[in-house]
């Protein structure tokens, strides 16, 4: 995760509290994806990045895991993340960002 | 889950893009405080 993105995610953890907040990716591998909730979860595991040695313990979601799809409204999901569903292996995703809430 | 959570969309260009994921939350009534498109090259 970019540098400066991981620094507006610790200001924001610092204005509403890290328990306050949740991360929803839209990554398309699941690499890259537990790379991120590691980063939010653990700190910046290249230990470079503002968010290095920074816990932040923030739950992370993917935007295409059941868990999130069901709260958005049908439309919407048939209009902008049904073709993602298509190309996007989604399983692999929803182990590692479930194995990574447990985590916390 | 999600309920009554701030939420941080980090979309990826070869997934699903920052706005998307805000637009579809915020659809479902969540605050969305963050959102952006990331990619790797």
């Amino acid at each position: 995760m970019n540098f400066e993105n991981q620094g507006i995610i610790k200001r924001l953890a610092d204005q509403y509290g890290p328990e306050n907040l949740a991360v929803v990716l839209g990554n398309g591998d699941a690499q890259g994806a537990e790379v991120f909730a590691e980063t939010v979860t653990q700190g910046d595991p290249t230990y470079a990045g503002p968010l290095a040695g920074v816990p932040l313990k923030i739950p992370v979601y993917h935007v295409l895991e059941e868990e999130v799809m069901t709260v958005v409204p049908e439309k919407l999901r048939e209009e902008k993340l049904q073709l993602s569903l298509l190309v996007i292996d989604v399983e692999p995703m929803r182990q590692v960002l479930q194995a990574s809430r447990e985590k916390l | 889950m999600l309920k009554g959570k701030k939420v941080i969309a980090i979309g990826e260009r070869d997934g699903v893009p920052g706005p998307v994921i805000a637009e579809c939350l915020g659809g479902a009534g969540l605050e969305v405080v963050f959102q952006v498109t990331e990619c790797f090259v």
